[in-house]
């Protein structure tokens, strides 16, 4: 891929050492912890699932009730630690299989109830649990690949992004539909208001949801379905897409990994900006997400233009960059490759600036360049669309310009209607048609033009990169948490041990057990202790990137 | 005196409007002539579909043109102007606070419910305003307490209890499925069972809330798009006095 800014190579290299630098007292503690819903995520890729007739899931019957009985049992001091041990040992005791043990549990068996029996055919069982569920994984990982390479090149070029949010996962089936059948790549099913502070993930297919729908393992099955329908009848591999963020963050990456998701919204920093949760939550959450969801070959998508809609796009530019450089570093730590991290970054300068056009064309090849193996994701104006949707068609229209004149990876595509509901079919349609418009008629563009040497362009860039290296370094001197408690990203102040969900972290111990964190990390490479329970390595992992060279 | 107006495209009284919409049909020549007879079934006494698109095999995306004959009269349409005075800056206020009530005027906001938008709540209550328009923290005689977002109805009380609230600010902006209308009226709800709904004065505000519907559910007033903390003030002072005299 062609350079045009001239961005100086060590500058790059500095920020990204400052923001690895930024990142690693935090990573340490997140491997000293877990939290309830990591030990969930665990269970769920082991086998655990269903719910009880009141809809609470399995899962979370087991880690409450472990923790009920002895806050400690998660730990892991003298006794093994972690939840599956004991949901392992139950399975041992009843002899069954897990789905029949799930509907023991779900109908009142406690697994904490039976002491823990002979610790290596606990172990065994264990491993043979995580071979199955990453297997599965694995499998669909290859699937995904096999189907896109057997239909290469047939996807847009960037990827166009659709989102559908009707609250009813059989309405939303009619309008993903309809958006692939147009020429949609990449299917969202954005989750309903509440979910992400919902500390357990519903069960079963659902049809009541406000500004979108739940995420739920049998509503990703329903869409995988239909989606891998109109990818067969189109010969276009359709990815789907939904949300591992929130207080489940790892159940949701797990669950996406068992259904084939092909990509997940996955920020380090969102649930604590924007959701209120609590930031050693996240922190701990997103790590383990991150590593299903590399193991998966899942893009994940960073949420970067969030903070363009709290902060001034075009005063705050930096910021955006500089969590970039932040959500790369966690990333690589959670084993994920370039070619999976679709970076966020949005078009959201007020509409009027003067040259806010070449600003927003600067800072989308600025973040080209920097990060030029991850597929970007670049999303459309939101917060300065108004009821005037002929004034929001012609923004979208300009964004989609600046996205193909800069080879992003990830187009979500912006809806004329934005200011004023969820997308209405039609709205799909015209998003579609006006992005297919713009991009073929444009499609060498990016070979053909270059900037000014000296130019508004080429000075915008050099001049955000330097103010994100300022930021990484204040950011340093005080560290990314009191960073984040003194409102330097969104201008959003969090405190430390506020927001939701900090009671849900654990401590581990030193026989904490988790042999799908152990297989992980054994596949991904990563350093961590215990052996690998996996069969085969995942350091491959599918060459579903959208990788821009 | 009546004034008839009806829709202008480029002659008076043409009656020429556009409409675009979508039907759960195929694409087609029986498609559109379905489209056609539903303008005309609408009143509109001409109907041309300048365009017809499928938006998959079941749905198509219809542009027509109607012409319609109904007029209406401008001079008997009542805007609902409750919400519309901005009458009192800033200064005014904080001066008319001091005269009249001599003590600071006790204001709390948040947006409710599993809402998360803030940036409403946070133009009409920031310190820095919105649009080079002060919010209420900025007023010296008002003491206001932003909650943020995400707060449950139950919470918002307690709090207005606790600081003794003159008034309370509700956000709403997630309004699908009129989600935004049950969590409006399940909060007056909340407040008439404790018997405490006069004590405050209490307002929603919110891209699609209006007046008229604020006022239909039980609050004073409503607050929509383009409102600014001068218009809250406005109304919170005028109304605390109006209050204050019965
Ligand atoms: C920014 C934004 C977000 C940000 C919010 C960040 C934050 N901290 O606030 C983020 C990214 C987090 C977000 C999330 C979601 N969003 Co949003 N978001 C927007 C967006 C782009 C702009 C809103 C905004 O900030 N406007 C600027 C402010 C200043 O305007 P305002 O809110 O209207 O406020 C003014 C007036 O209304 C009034 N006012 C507002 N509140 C009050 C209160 C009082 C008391 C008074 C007096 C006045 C008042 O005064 C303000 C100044 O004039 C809009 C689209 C748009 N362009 O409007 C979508 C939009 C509001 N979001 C929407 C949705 C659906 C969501 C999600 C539910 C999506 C999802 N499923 O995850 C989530 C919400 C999750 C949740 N729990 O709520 C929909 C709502 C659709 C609907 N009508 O129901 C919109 C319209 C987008 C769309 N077309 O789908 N969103």
């Amino acid at each position: 891929m062609k350079e045009k800014l001239g961005l100086s190579k060590g500058k790059i290299a500095e920020a990204r050492s400052l923001a690895s630098g930024i990142v690693a007292p935090v990573l340490d503690f997140i491997d000293g912890h877990t939290t309830v819903t990591v030990e969930r995520a665990t269970l769920r890729i082991a086998g655990a699932d269903g719910a009880d007739a009141d809809g609470v899931p399995v899962p979370n019957l087991i880690v409450d009730q472990l923790r009920a009985a002895d806050p400690a049992t998660l730990e892991g001091g003298a006794l093994e630690g972690g939840a599956l041990v004991h949901y392992v040992n139950a399975l041992i005791r009843t002899g069954g299989g897990t789905a029949d043990l799930n509907r023991r549990i779900a109908e009142g068996y406690r697994v904490g109830s039976e002491p823990l029996g002979d610790r290596e055919a606990i172990r065994r069982k264990g491993a043979q649990l995580v071979d199955i569920g990453l297997g599965k994984v694995k499998a669909n990982r290859m699937q995904r690949s096999a189907k896109m390479e057997e239909w290469k090149g047939r996807n847009n070029d960037p990827l166009l992004y659709l989102i559908v949010a009707t609250g009813n996962i059989h309405e939303d089936v009619k309008q993903a539909e309809a958006a692939a059948l147009r020429g949609a790549d990449v299917i969202a099913v954005i989750r309903t208001t509440a979910q992400s502070l919902l500390d357990y993930v519903p069960f079963g297919a659902t049809t009541e949801g406000f500004g979108g729908t739940y995420a739920t393992q049998e509503n990703f099955r329903i869409m995988r379905a239909a989606l891998d329908a109109v990818g067969e009848r189109e010969k276009r591999y359709i990815w789907l897409t939904n949300y591992a963020s929130g207080l489940c963050m790892p159940e949701i990456a797990a669950m996406g990994a068992l259904e084939r998701l092909d990509m997940m919204l996955n920020d380090s920093m969102y649930g604590i900006l924007f959701r209120d949760i609590n930031m050693y939550r996240t922190f701990v959450d997103q790590k383990f997400s991150r590593m299903i969801n590399s193991y998966a070959g899942i893009t994940i998508n960073t949420g970067e233009d969030n903070y363009l809609t709290t902060s001034d796009a075009y005063e705050k530019a930096f910021t955006v960059l500089a969590s970039q450089f932040l959500n790369e570093q966690f990333g690589y730590a959670a084993g994920l490759p370039a070619r999976l991290m679709g970076l966020g970054h949005a078009m959201e300068m007020e509409p009027g600036i003067k040259n806010g056009f070449l600003y927003e064309l600067s800072q989308a090849q600025m973040a080209r360049e920097i990060f030029s193996e991850h597929p970007l994701k670049y999303m459309p104006p939101t917060k300065f669309m108004s009821g005037d949707i002929f004034k929001g068609l012609a923004m979208d229209t300009m964004f989609n310009f600046v996205s193909k004149a800069t080879n992003q990876g990830i187009h979500l595509l912006g809806m004329l209607t934005e200011a004023i509901h969820t997308p209405f079919m039609m709205d799909r349609y015209i998003a579609v048609e006006n992005a297919k418009y713009v991009m073929n008629s444009m499609e060498s563009f990016y070979d053909e033009i270059e900037f000014a040497k000296d130019g508004l362009v080429v000075n915008r860039a050099k001049e955000v990169l330097s103010q994100t290296i300022e930021f990484l370094h204040e950011i340093g001197e005080k560290g990314l948490l009191d960073a984040i408690s003194t409102g330097m990203f969104a201008e959003v102040k969090r405190p430390k041990d506020g927001g939701k969900g900090l009671e849900g972290i654990v401590k581990k111990g030193n026989n904490y057990w988790n042999p799908v964190e152990e297989a992980l990390k054994a596949g991904l490479g990563l350093p961590g202790r215990g052996r690998d329970y996996s069969a085969s390595s995942a350091g491959d992992a599918s060459s579903a990137g959208v990788a821009k060279g | 005196m009546a004034n008839i107006v009806r829709p202008y495209g480029d002659t008076l009284d043409d009656g020429k409007v556009q409409l675009s919409f979508t039907l759960p049909v195929p694409d087609g020549p029986k498609g559109r002539e379905a489209a056609r007879l539903l303008v005309l079934s609408w009143g509109f006494k001409e109907c041309e579909v300048v365009n017809s698109a499928a938006v998959s095999d079941d749905f198509t995306f219809y542009v027509a043109y109607g012409k319609t004959e109904i007029g209406v009269d401008y001079e008997a349409a009542r805007a609902d102007t409750a919400s519309e005075d901005a009458s009192m800056g800033m200064d005014e206020t904080c001066a008319f606070v001091k005269e009249r009530f001599g003590r600071k005027v006790v204001i709390v906001g948040a947006c409710t419910g599993f809402d998360a938008h803030t940036v409403g709540i946070d133009a009409i209550m920031n310190m820095k305003g919105y649009n080079h328009h002060y919010g209420l923290e900025r007023y010296s005689m008002l003491e206001a307490h932003n909650l943020g977002a995400q707060i449950p109805n139950e919470r918002l009380i307690e709090f207005a209890e606790k600081v003794n609230a003159d008034a309370i600010l509700i956000s709403q902006v997630v309004t699908q499925k009129d989600v935004h209308v049950q969590n409006l009226v399940n909060f007056i709800e909340l407040l008439e069972a404790k018997g405490e709904r006069g004590r405050f004065i209490c307002i929603a505000g919110g891209p699609r809330i209006s007046n008229k519907l604020a006022v239909e559910i039980g609050y004073d007033a409503g607050f929509g798009k383009g409102c600014y903390a001068d218009h809250v003030a406005t109304f919170v002072v005028k109304k605390l006095a109006e209050k204050a005299r019965e």
